[in-house]
C-alpha cells in the first residue's frame, strides 16, 4: 500500500491511553499496542485502569476501562503520568481523562459514539465538539463504528461482532501514527481465534482498515518514531507484577526442592497470582482454592508443617482476616509466604486502586510479640525477584514472610529480563535429617537462631507444634514466664539477625548531603524519576528506596545520619516514615504522602523536594 | 480387618500402644470422656499398621484440641475453628500421612463450621474426631451449637432459644461420605468405628458423644446410660438387620417413606421384615433419616451409618498433577521464563 509522505518525529519516549466503556476491549487494544512495542525493541511500562464492577452501566464515567502504556528508547520507570496521545471511545472516557492529556495532545474519538444521549450521560453539557474544551489538542475525529461496519461489509457478519471489532480500528489508527508492522498483531490473531477461524479475518480486515483510513486522513500530520532501547544485553518479556509474583514462588520452589503450595481465596488485586499457579500444575505445584481466606492459610501453614513450600496470596482486608494465623506460624515457626498486593483501604476501601496502607498491618497487625519478616518489592518484573527472596528468607529462617506489592505492580506490567535459573542464589531449608539424635522441636542455629524442620513422615522426628507456648529447645507445652520472655526475645532476635542475610540499603547520589529521599515499594518508578530529574539539574539530593522493610538494612540508621533532612514519600498517611521514627528517632524526617487511590506524579514529587531544599 | 491404603507407608514390625503413649501429663479433668478416647485412639493406631511415623494429628482450640499433644506422633495443635483447613494442607502437602483431625462441637460446629462442611464436601482424605460434649468447656460452660435446646448454661441462664444441630445430618447435608457415632463408654464399638474411618477413603467424620464431668455431666445420659442404653441405642452392623432392645427384639422398618419402630413377633413382624443397614450405599437417604433418630420415640443409631465410596480430593489432585507432568511442554521454571512471547535485546 501506498504510504503518503509523512514526516517522520523521533521521540525518546511516549504515554499512550486506551480509554473507552468497559467491554469496548481497552485492555486488549493496549496489551496488544504495548507487545509490539516490546517487539521491536522499546522499554515500557504498563497500567490498566478499570473500574471494580464488571459491566458498570454502559456510556458513564463510572464505566470507564483503561489502559496506558509508557514506551521508550530509554529507561522506561513509570507508567507515565501525563498522556501524549489518548484514545478515548465514547463521550465519558473522554471527559475521565482529558485531565491527564498534555496540552497538544493527540486525541482519536469515535465520532459516532458522540450521540446526543451519551453525550449527556457521560455529564456533558454540550458536546466536548461544540464547545471550545478541545482546541489545544490535536483532534482525530474518525467515525470508527460506520468505518468499521464499513469495512466488514463483504463478509456477511451481524452488526454486533462487527461493532465489538472496532476497538482494531482505533488500534490500525494508532499503529499507522506509531510506524509499526501489522505483522505481529496478525499472527496473534491466529493463534488467539484458532478455535474461531472466521474472527482471524475480521480482526485482520478491520485492522488493516484502521491503518489504511490514517493513511489518508489530513489530521495526521506526521509519523512518530520511537527507537529501540538501549537495554541491558539479554532475553526480555513483558510480565505483570502478579504474574511475576507467581513465578518467582514457583522458581523459589524448584530452587529449594520443597513442593510449592498455595491456599488462597479470590481477591482484587490478588487473584491473578492464584489463577496464574493454578495453571503450573506441571512443574508440582499444588494450589488450593479454599473457603475463605482463612481457611487459605489455615492450608498453607498445614502444608508448611507437612513440608511444602507454603504460600498464601491476598490482598488488605484479606490480610486482616489471616492476622491470627500469621501468630500460629509465627510460634510455629513454620516458614510461609504471604503475599499481599496493596490496594485501598480501610475495609473494602477502592478494591482496584492502589496504596501503600497496609505497612501497618504487615508490620504489627497481630495479636501477642509477633514479628515477622517484611519485604516489598518496587516494580513489576522485580515481583519475582522479591518473591523469591521472601520464599528464601521464609524457609532458611524458618520464619514467615510478608511480601508487601500493590495493585499498581500487581496489574501493572514492565520489561522483564529473563533470568536462568542457575544464576539466582541457592535455597538450603534447614530441614532435620532421620534420627537426628541431637533434634529437639526448638532446639537452634546458634548465629541463626533457627530451628529445624522436621517434615512428618521422617523416622525419629516425631514432634508436635502448636499455638500454645513452648518451653525452649523441647517444645514441651510451657506457661512458666521465664521461659516465656526467653521465647519471645528468641522469636524477635531470630528476625533480627535476617538482617545479617539481605544486602546493605543502596542510595542513588552521594551518601551524605542536603536531602535524602525515602521510599519503599510500588512507588519506586516516580520517585527514581522525580530525583533523577533533580539530580540532572545539579540538585543535592539522593534517594533510598528500600526493599527490606522488617528487618532494615544494617546500614540504615548511619546512612540516615548523613543528611540534613529526610523526606519519606508514601502513598499512606506516613506509615515507613513512623516506623523510622521509632527506630531511629532523629529530628529531621519529613513526611510527602498521597492516599487518593493514585501514583505520585513526578512534578508533584520535584516540586516538594525543590521547596524542602529552598527552607533553611 | 485387613486393608492397606496404598498411599500410606505401612510399618514393617507390629506396633503396640506404647509406641503412640507421649511424655506428656495429659491435663483432662478425672472423668472426662477424652481418656477413654485417647486409650481407643492408642489401641487403634497400632492396628491400623501404618508406620508411626506416617500419622499426623491436628487439632483446633478446645478440651479436645489438647490430643496431640497425648499422642506421639507428628502433631500440629492449631487455632480455633480451623484444625479441617489446616488439615487439609498437611493432606495435599503429603498425601503420604494418615492425618486425623481432632475437634469439638464448639470448634467445627460454631467457629470452624465454614471449614467443617466444606472439608466434608470436598472429601479431603481425613479424618475427624469430633467429640461432642455439647459445652464449651475450656471456657467453663457456655452452650454449643449442639446443646439441646432449653438446657440453661451459663450463657442461657433461662434456657438456650436456638436449636442444636445434629452432627450427622449436618455431614450428610455437606454430602458427606462417612459418619459413625459412638458413645465414650463403649471403647470397642470407639475403636471399631475409628478402624472403618481410617479404611475409608475421604472425609471421615466420628462423632463420640463425650461425657464433660464439669459442666455438662450426663447430657447423654439419657441415651447411653446403662438403665437406658438397651432401649435407646440401635448399633448399627453393616449388612445386619436394624435390631436393638435387650433381647434384639426390636428393629427398624420402612414404613411409607418413613422409619418406623416394631417388635419382632407382634403383628406378625419376623427378622425379615427388619431393614438391613448397607454402610456403603451411595445414596444417602436412609443414612440420613437413621442420623436423624433420637428418643422417645426411635432409638439413637451408632455405629458406622455412612460410608460411601466417592473420589478424594487429595487423590484427584495427583491425577490432575501427573496428567499435567505428562503433557505440559513445561517442565521446569526454565522453560517457563522461556514460555511464550520473548525476544533479545
Amino acid at each position: 500500500m501506498a504510504k503518503k509522505k509523512r514526516p517522520v518525529i523521533e521521540r525518546e519516549e511516549v504515554v499512550v491511553k486506551f480509554v473507552g466503556d468497559s467491554g469496548d476491549g481497552m485492555q486488549l487494544t493496549g496489551s496488544m499496542f504495548s507487545d509490539v512495542a516490546a517487539l521491536v525493541g522499546n522499554d515500557l511500562a504498563t497500567f490498566p485502569d478499570f473500574p471494580a464492577e464488571i459491566r458498570a452501566p454502559q456510556n458513564t464515567v463510572a464505566g470507564v476501562s483503561g489502559f496506558q502504556v509508557h514506551m521508550g528508547s530509554s529507561k522506561i520507570f513509570t507508567t507515565g503520568d501525563l498522556v501524549d496521545v489518548l484514545v478515548a471511545m465514547n463521550p465519558a472516557s473522554l471527559r475521565a481523562n482529558l485531565k491527564w492529556a498534555k496540552k497538544g495532545a493527540t486525541i482519536l474519538t469515535d465520532t459516532d459514539a458522540f450521540e446526543e444521549k451519551a453525550i449527556e450521560k457521560a455529564g456533558y453539557k454540550q458536546s466536548p465538539f461544540s464547545d471550545n474544551s478541545l482546541e489545544s489538542y490535536n483532534m482525530i475525529k474518525a467515525p470508527i463504528t460506520t468505518l468499521t461496519k464499513e469495512s466488514l461489509k463483504d463478509q456477511g457478519v451481524d452488526t454486533k461482532t462487527a461493532e465489538r471489532s472496532k476497538n482494531m480500528f482505533a488500534l490500525g489508527i494508532l499503529y499507522y501514527i506509531f510506524n509499526r508492522d501489522l505483522k505481529p498483531s496478525f499472527k496473534y490473531f491466529e493463534e488467539k481465534f484458532k478455535k474461531k477461524p472466521e474472527l482471524i479475518n475480521i480482526n485482520k480486515i478491520v485492522l488493516q482498515a484502521g491503518y489504511n483510513y490514517a493513511d489518508t486522513i489530513e489530521a495526521i500530520e506526521s509519523v512518530i518514531q520511537v527507537a529501540p532501547a538501549q537495554m541491558t544485553k539479554g532475553r526480555y518479556r513483558n510480565i505483570t507484577g502478579n504474574i511475576a509474583t507467581a513465578w518467582g514462588l514457583l522458581a523459589a520452589a524448584e530452587r529449594s526442592g520443597r513442593p510449592l503450595f498455595l491456599g488462597s481465596y479470590p481477591i482484587t488485586p490478588a487473584t491473578e497470582i492464584l489463577m496464574e499457579l493454578a495453571r503450573h500444575k506441571s512443574l508440582g505445584a499444588k494450589v488450593f482454592q479454599a473457603e475463605d481466606e482463612i481457611a487459605g492459610i489455615c492450608s498453607a501453614i498445614g502444608a508448611s508443617f507437612a513440608g511444602a513450600m507454603a504460600c498464601t496470596s491476598t490482598s488488605g482486608p484479606g490480610l486482616s482476616l489471616k492476622s491470627e494465623a500469621i501468630g500460629l506460624a509465627v510460634i510455629t515457626e513454620l516458614p510461609l509466604v504471604i503475599v499481599n498486593v496493596q490496594r485501598g483501604g480501610p475495609s473494602t476501601g477502592l478494591p482496584t486502586k492502589s496504596e501503600q496502607s497496609d505497612l501497618y498491618q504487615a508490620l504489627f497487625g497481630r495479636n501477642g510479640e509477633c514479628p515477622v519478616i517484611v519485604v516489598a518489592a518496587s516494580t513489576s518484573d522485580n515481583c519475582f525477584y522479591y518473591a523469591y527472596m521472601a520464599a528464601k528468607l521464609s524457609m532458611e529462617h524458618m520464619s514467615p514472610v510478608i511480601l508487601l506489592t500493590d495493585g499498581y505492580l500487581g496489574f501493572g506490567s514492565a520489561l522483564f529480563r529473563i533470568p536462568k535459573m542457575a544464576d539466582l542464589p541457592p535455597i538450603l531449608p534447614p530441614i532435620a535429617k532421620p534420627n537426628d539424635p541431637e533434634f529437639k522441636p526448638y532446639r537452634r542455629d546458634a548465629e541463626t537462631l533457627v530451628r529445624k524442620w522436621a517434615i512428618p513422615g521422617t523416622e525419629g522426628l516425631r514432634h508436635r507444634v502448636g499455638g500454645l507456648e513452648k518451653e525452649n529447645i523441647t517444645g514441651a507445652v510451657s506457661t512458666d514466664p521465664i521461659n516465656h520472655q526467653v521465647m519471645v526475645d528468641l522469636r524477635a532476635q531470630k528476625v533480627e539477625k535476617v538482617a545479617d542475610f539481605i544486602p546493605e540499603q543502596e542510595v542513588n547520589g552521594p551518601t551524605e548531603g542536603d536531602l535524602l529521599v525515602v521510599s519503599w515499594g510500588g512507588t519506586y518508578g516516580a520517585v527514581h524519576s522525580a530525583v533523577s530529574q533533580m539530580q540532572k539539574e545539579g540538585k543535592n539530593v539522593s534517594h533510598a528506596h528500600f526493599h527490606y522493610i522488617m528487618p532494615l538494612p544494617k546500614n540504615t540508621g548511619q546512612l540516615l545520619k548523613g543528611f540534613k533532612k529526610i523526606v519519606v514519600c508514601e502513598l499512606n498517611s506516613g506509615q515507613f516514615v513512623n516506623y523510622l521514627r521509632m527506630k531511629f528517632p532523629m529530628p529531621n524526617f519529613y513526611q510527602f504522602n498521597k492516599v487518593q487511590g493514585l501514583p505520585f506524579m513526578i512534578n508533584e514529587l520535584t516540586d516538594n523536594f525543590n521547596q524542602l531544599l529552598e527552607d533553611k | 480387618m485387613d486393608f492397606v491404603n496404598m498411599t500410606v507407608e505401612r510399618s514393617s514390625v507390629q506396633l503396640t500402644k506404647a509406641d503412640f503413649e507421649s511424655d506428656q501429663m495429659v491435663k483432662w479433668c478425672p472423668g472426662c470422656g477424652g481418656h477413654a478416647i485417647l486409650s481407643a485412639v492408642e489401641r487403634v493406631f497400632p492396628k491400623i499398621g501404618y508406620r508411626k511415623e506416617n500419622f499426623c494429628l491436628v487439632s483446633g482450640i478446645g478440651c479436645s484440641s489438647r490430643f496431640p499433644y497425648y499422642v506421639n506422633t507428628y502433631g500440629i495443635h492449631g487455632i480455633h475453628g480451623r484444625a479441617a483447613a489446616i488439615s487439609t494442607g498437611v493432606k495435599i502437602a503429603n498425601p503420604r500421612l494418615s492425618v486425623w483431625t481432632v475437634t469439638g462441637d464448639g470448634d467445627s460446629l460454631a467457629i470452624g463450621g465454614n471449614h467443617f462442611i466444606h472439608v466434608i464436601r470436598r472429601n479431603v482424605d481425613l479424618n475427624i474426631l469430633l467429640f461432642n460434649n455439647q459445652i464449651y468447656g475450656l471456657t467453663k460452660g457456655q452452650y454449643s451449637p449442639t446443646t439441646p435446646m432449653g438446657k440453661v448454661t451459663k450463657t442461657s441462664p433461662q434456657g438456650t432459644i436456638e436449636h442444636p444441630f445434629n452432627i450427622g445430618e449436618l455431614v450428610i447435608g455437606a454430602q458427606g461420605t462417612f459418619f459413625a457415632r459412638v458413645p465414650d463408654n463403649n471403647i470397642n464399638l470407639m475403636t471399631e468405628c475409628m478402624f472403618d474411618a481410617a479404611k475409608h477413603d475421604g472425609t471421615s467424620v466420628t462423632e463420640i458423644m463425650e461425657n464433660c464431668i464439669i459442666f455438662a455431666d450426663k447430657a447423654h445420659a439419657e441415651v447411653t446410660g446403662k438403665d437406658v442404653k438397651d432401649q435407646n441405642m440401635l448399633i448399627l452392623k453393616n449388612g445386619a438387620p436394624m435390631l436393638f432392645g435387650k433381647n434384639n427384639d426390636r428393629g427398624l422398618i420402612l414404613k411409607d417413606t418413613m422409619l418406623e419402630v416394631v417388635e419382632i413377633g407382634r403383628n406378625g413382624v419376623t427378622v425379615e421384615d427388619i431393614l438391613i443397614h448397607d454402610q456403603y450405599s451411595k445414596d444417602p437417604g436412609i443414612h440420613l433419616m437413621l442420623a436423624k433418630l433420637a428418643p422417645p420415640e426411635f432409638p439413637m443409631v451408632f455405629g458406622v451409618i455412612r460410608s460411601a465410596m466417592f473420589p478424594t480430593y487429595d487423590d484427584l489432585v495427583e491425577e490432575q498433577i501427573k496428567y499435567a507432568k505428562e503433557t505440559s511442554k513445561i517442565r521446569n521454571v526454565d522453560d517457563l521464563l522461556n514460555s511464550g512471547d520473548t525476544w533479545e535485546m
